[in-house]
């Protein structure tokens, strides 16, 4: 187990050198000056080569790329060149609404997908199994930008229930701040069910047809008592590793979804920077979400193989 | 033929039929303005109605079917022509450094946050259809070769390519006479499923305004363009939502029909 995680780890280690290196790359060849943008077009030569020099673009690209890697690994992000704060904190002042956001969207798919997923195997080919499968299909069909708008619609302008934009805050308490996020973690969560909704159905029907599950029914189990005790805990493997995709994807994926609700997270701090060509927040930020995506997949494989040993000699 | 495969191909031949139609003929010119007649509901001239600048609402659903078709499918093109041949090759130099570096990046690409990586490449290169298609394109790449690695492996062990060996053919040859073909059914279907990631994708770019520019109509940006407005004319929203949907659901239908129907153990288990 110990030489596996080593080896996993090498792997993760060696994976976030090369996406930063790429993740640079793709900044590096992103036309249009940042110091002159900052400065607009009337700014003298001279006054634009001082800001050049303040900001470090007038180093090399490899000077340039050790300085970001290494402020990063210290936790130093660097300066926002637009704002003039430290990068770390403007991520953490976002992370607030971003990282609630993905798990109140992540706790909804769960609650949402589990019954579902175990409902329909649990009554497979029936009418109950057909209605989940077709409202899954629906699910992944429709774009969870448009599912946030017809929400705002119906609960916001329509029954006027919650409002149709922006964020309160965890200042005026844990509801108020959780209240502006429910809109937004439903249109994230619906699509993210559907999809968990179809594994769990099908991992669940994969288990049923285990030599350990028709023991359990012939030692006088009922179908649901086999399904409860033994199915689920099984079935449960496949599941969890969509789940650690799906966070990942919850909080990358929200981009298009803080700008229908102009909440201010993560995704909205890319799309900002994106347009004032303040480049250190945006490698920053994306060279974050990579190692989120990167961590969690080898935390899902660590778990993998501490759960099932075959494994661990696969690799 | 199953009743999802018949559902999907019915609903994916409408939206590139209106697609291909719109060509020759849309009720109105998509692009004509007409102010007066503006954010009038669906009704017997305006089928589905006008938006804020009165211009027919079912002309522009009609030319941005164009718009989203072609852009999934050249992604799924660019995914296909480079990803194929990459999990062809690793397929066939299994355990080489070579399938080694292909799958390695193959899961360095997966790492990345799709979509923003796409709305950074657009941002850099400039908003516009070519640069979304490639920005879709470049991550349809991974899963093409992933999918053929994974099919082709087990087909490097059959007497069929043993006996192709022996005869002397390369590898490069066996990979395109014998395990290609082999391995096409379920290029087909992961292409359908691409196609309709790639319209979903394409919807969500040109929502934020990176995808097609205007006068292009395109389904996300009607979207955008409708936010402002859904309390004043809902249908401004509803309508290229359904038509997305629409569309994505009938290509995910026919992927499941096709897979089912191609698969020929599925097919001996039904009958």
């Amino acid at each position: 187990m110990i030489r596996y995680s080593l080896k996993r780890l090498l792997s993760l280690c060696l994976s976030l050198a090369v996406a930063s290196v790429v993740i640079f790359a793709i900044i590096e060849i992103a036309p249009g000056d940042p110091a002159e943008f900052m400065l607009g077009i009337n700014a003298q030569p001279d006054t634009v080569a001082a800001l050049r020099s303040e900001l470090g673009l007038d180093q090399s690209k490899l000077q340039r790329y050790l300085t970001w890697v290494g402020g990063m690994l210290t936790g130093d992000f660097g300066t926002s060149y637009t704002y003039r704060t430290p990068v770390s904190e403007m991520i953490a002042d976002r992370l607030w609404v971003s990282l609630p956001l993905a798990l109140y969207a992540l706790a909804l798919s769960t609650l949402i997908a589990f019954p579902a997923g175990i409902y329909a195997a649990a009554r497979r080919g029936k009418p109950g199994d057909m209605a989940v499968m077709g409202a899954t299909q629906l699910g992944v069909a429709i774009p969870n930008f448009w599912f946030a708008m017809l929400l705002v619609l119906v609960f916001a302008i329509n029954l006027r229930w919650f409002s149709a934009g922006g964020f309160a805050g965890w200042e005026d308490g844990f509801g108020a701040g959780l209240k502006s996020l429910t809109l937004p973690a439903i249109a994230l969560a619906l699509p993210q069910a559907a999809i968990l909704a179809r594994v769990m159905r099908s991992a669940l029907l994969d288990i049923l047809g285990e030599d350990f599950m028709r023991t359990a029914r012939a030692k006088g189990l009922s179908r649901r008592q086999a399904l409860w005790r033994h199915g689920l805990r099984n079935a449960l493997i496949p599941v969890l590793t969509i789940i650690g995709l799906q966070f990942s994807f919850l909080l990358a994926g929200a981009i298009i979804i803080e700008q229908v609700f102009y909440l201010p997270g993560l995704g909205r701090l890319v799309f900002q920077a994106i347009s004032s060509r303040d480049l250190i927040v945006v490698e920053s930020v994306v060279m974050l979400l990579v190692f989120a995506v990167i961590t969690v997949n080898f935390l899902v494989d660590l778990a993998y193989a501490l759960v099932d040993p075959r494994l661990r000699s696969r690799t | 033929m199953s009743r999802n495969l018949l559902l999907g191909a019915i609903l994916s031949s409408l939206v590139i039929l209106a697609a291909l139609v719109s060509y020759v003929w849309t009720p109105f010119d998509h692009t004509a303005m007409n102010i007066p007649e503006k954010l009038q509901r669906p009704g017997a001239v305006h089928w589905l109605g006008t938006d804020h600048f009165g211009r027919d609402i079912f002309s522009m659903i009609m030319v941005g079917a164009r718009t989203s078709l072609a852009v999934a499918l050249v992604a799924v093109g660019i995914g296909m022509a480079i990803g194929i041949p990459l999990g062809l090759t690793a397929a066939a130099r299994k355990g080489s450094w070579l399938d080694e570096l292909i799958m390695r990046g193959n899961d360095l690409v997966f790492a990345f946050p799709s979509l923003v990586i796409a709305i950074l490449i657009t941002a850099i290169l400039g908003p516009g259809a070519i640069n979304a298609i490639i920005a879709i394109g470049i991550f349809n790449i991974p899963v093409f070769a992933r999918v053929t690695r994974g099919a082709a492996l087990p087909l490097w062990q059959r007497e069929f390519i043993l006996a192709a060996q022996v005869a002397g053919k390369g590898a490069a040859r066996i990979s395109a006479e014998h395990i290609l073909p082999n391995v096409a059914n379920l290029l087909i279907v992961q292409g359908t499923i691409q196609f309709s990631l790639g319209i979903l994708a394409e919807a969500g770019l040109s929502y934020v305004g990176l995808g097609a520019q205007p006068p292009t109509p395109s389904w996300g940006r009607m979207l955008a363009d409708a936010q402002t407005m859904v309390s004043l004319a809902p249908h401004l929203a509803i309508i290229p939502g359904s038509a997305i949907v629409l569309t994505v659901l009938g290509l995910n239908l026919m992927g499941d029909g096709l897979r089912d129907w191609l698969d020929p153990k599925l097919r001996e288990a039904r009958t």
